[in-house]
């Protein structure tokens, strides 16, 4: 079975937001959309988003780091968004994975955004119906597009490459050897949704040096001197 | 959480409603047993019933402003094989039918025994619809609260004593309503129902109150360092990605502060459970018809501070993606 996600490597996210405005310009166009605004140019704006980086802060000055947070539906293999719709319109794709929402069943109740531990789930006001990450299943299953580009917009729009996609059930996929290597994780283990998008950690690559590999052990009393003159062949100098 | 007032008079409605029905059904049920004095038909349980189906349609009517599409609201009843909120959708109109059933068969007089089980206890349709309703309205309890229940991330709700709140809170709002409703039309069970109305508020109490203390103690499985899964003890927010608020601000948040939390904790334990038992109590020594039903209003409009207060003290995991807000 296929299931598609993404990868997030939260040690090359930049915070630009790039991959907010690419996903809303291609959403609110595409399937998915309009995704509605309301009061967009007023003091108190506000709207739909399928996907939104935030910013976090680790430790206390001076030892802090800033991680941003790109966040979106993590496509759980056990979504518990799903059972508890009433209605059928939330569901999750047999053929690649992606939870999906249909407008056309929805009633607005809102109880699949209750059921999402993420808040992954924003009702569109305008609208009035539950919406959500769609992976932009419309690119991914386009086959009129060239392969490079059957991928989300935001994978597409990342300038650093902080986002992968792929099927995470292939061992040999790029996300699949992305979550093997750098130790990719997923969010809130301990609901058990076994979400399908993982997070890599930040990593830092620092040089292991012991303090006596900075003295010279072999030289206790510290006292510098020109190396003694070669004294014909020693051992070393025996070809066997 | 974010209260809905949608949410809140649907569940105090229905759960005043199914109690009203149960406490009409236990009153047949005794008089068959020659314990009560056996009632009118039209002029107790066809009308009573009607209050109660009236009850339960006010509540159907205020669920719908909770929907953002109402007009595809019988699409509601496809899931029930996995959702709670699909099996309520489906039993509240089975429970009003069975109820609007039972109202007129009382009414109509369609009580002639069907069979006599030992010569004593004669079994007509009233007595079979009614333990069908009955059953019914036990299940609709368990469905509305599983609703909450069932929700394993809030933890607040995810416990058997949502559904023993759920339950014995709606019995002790509808048994207290058919003491009022005996009081108003002068009929002597008024005793009765408001005894059985101070135990329901009793064991409400007690079971409501267990979940206080459980919810003042409760220890949260999510933290920031698993929402962002980086292993320090200190995390904090710095941006939630927006500045004018979203759906996950709006939601999942009460937007009130502690002392109001406080305030409105306080007037529902009075108004619910205190109340009600004094004014039951003196409408026992004092035989006054006005006492009952202003029991039953106090301890409504009690109910309506339980739930918001419910619905605030629930503190959904998201939040922990939007802290400056919490």
């Amino acid at each position: 079975m296929t299931q598609l996600a993404l990868v997030i490597d939260l040690n090359v996210c930049v915070g630009c937001h790039a991959c907010v405005t690419s996903c809303k310009e291609w959403n609110t166009s595409g399937w998915a959309g309009p995704m509605t605004d309301q009061r967009p140019y007023g003091a108190d704006p506000t709207g739909t988003f399928f996907n939104r980086v935030q910013t976090f802060e680790v430790g206390t000055f001076p030892f802090t780091e800033t991680v941003h947070f790109p966040k979106s539906c993590l496509h759980c293999e056990d979504p518990p968004c799903v059972p508890v719709c009433p209605t059928g319109a939330s569901y999750k794709r047999p053929d690649n994975g992606v939870v999906l929402v249909d407008y056309d069943k929805c009633i607005g109740c809102k109880y699949c955004s209750w059921a999402c531990p993420y808040g992954a789930r924003e009702i569109d006001e305008k609208l009035r119906v539950m919406k959500k990450c769609t992976l932009c299943i419309d690119r991914i299953t386009d086959m009129s597009l060239p392969p490079a580009e059957r991928k989300p917009a935001c994978v597409l729009a990342c300038p650093t490459s902080a986002r992968l996609f792929g099927d995470v059930h292939d061992p040999y996929s790029e996300v699949s050897i992305a979550i093997r290597e750098h130790g990719g994780y997923p969010l809130m283990p301990e609901w058990g949704t076994n979400p399908a998008n993982h997070y890599l950690p930040r990593r830092k690559t620092r040089m292991q040096i012991h303090e006596d590999e900075l003295v010279r052990a072999d030289n206790p009393l510290k006292k510098e001197a020109p190396l003694p003159a070669a004294q014909g062949e020693t051992l070393d100098d025996v070809a066997w | 959480m974010h209260p809905a007032f949608s949410v809140i008079f649907l569940t105090t409605l229905i759960g005043a409603g199914q109690g009203l029905f149960l406490a009409l059904y236990t009153g047949q049920v005794y008089s068959l047993a020659n314990l009560l004095p056996p009632q009118d038909g039209t002029a107790f349980f066809a009308s009573g019933s009607l209050v109660a189906v009236l009850l339960l349609a006010l509540g159907l009517v205020a669920s719908f402003f909770h929907l953002g599409h109402p007009e595809r609201g019988w699409r509601a009843a496809s899931q029930w094989r996995t959702s709670w909120l699909s099996r309520e959708v489906i039993l509240l109109p089975a429970f009003m039918g069975l109820v609007l059933l039972y109202a007129a068969v009382h009414h109509l007089g369609w009580t002639t025994p069907w069979l006599v089980i030992k010569d004593r206890i004669p079994v007509d349709a009233s007595l079979l619809i009614g333990l069908a309703a009955g059953i019914a309205a036990f299940l609709l309890y368990f469905f509305t609260a599983m609703i909450y229940a069932s929700l394993r991330f809030i933890e607040e709700w995810h416990h058997w004593l949502t559904v023993a709140n759920y339950t014995l809170l709606g019995l002790a709002s509808g048994f207290t309503l058919a003491a009022a409703f005996s009081a108003l039309q002068g009929i002597d069970l008024v005793g009765f129902y408001g005894t059985w109305g101070v135990i329901f508020t009793l064991t409400g109490a007690a079971t409501r109150l267990g979940s206080l203390y459980r919810n003042g103690r409760i220890v949260h499985r999510s933290s920031a360092r698993t929402a962002i899964g980086i292993r320090h003890t200190e995390v904090r927010q710095r941006a939630q990605g927006f500045m004018g608020g979203s759906f996950n601000t709006r939601e999942f948040f009460h937007g009130r502060s502690p002392s109001i939390l406080a305030a409105v904790r306080l007037a529902f334990l009075i108004l619910t459970f205190v109340a009600p038992l004094a004014l039951l109590g003196a409408a026992y020594l004092l035989a006054s018809p006005y006492l009952p039903m202003a029991a039953f209003g106090v301890q409504y409009a009690g109910l309506l501070a339980e739930r918001w207060y419910f619905f605030a003290e629930a503190r959904h995991p998201q939040n922990l993606y939007y802290q400056s807000m919490a």
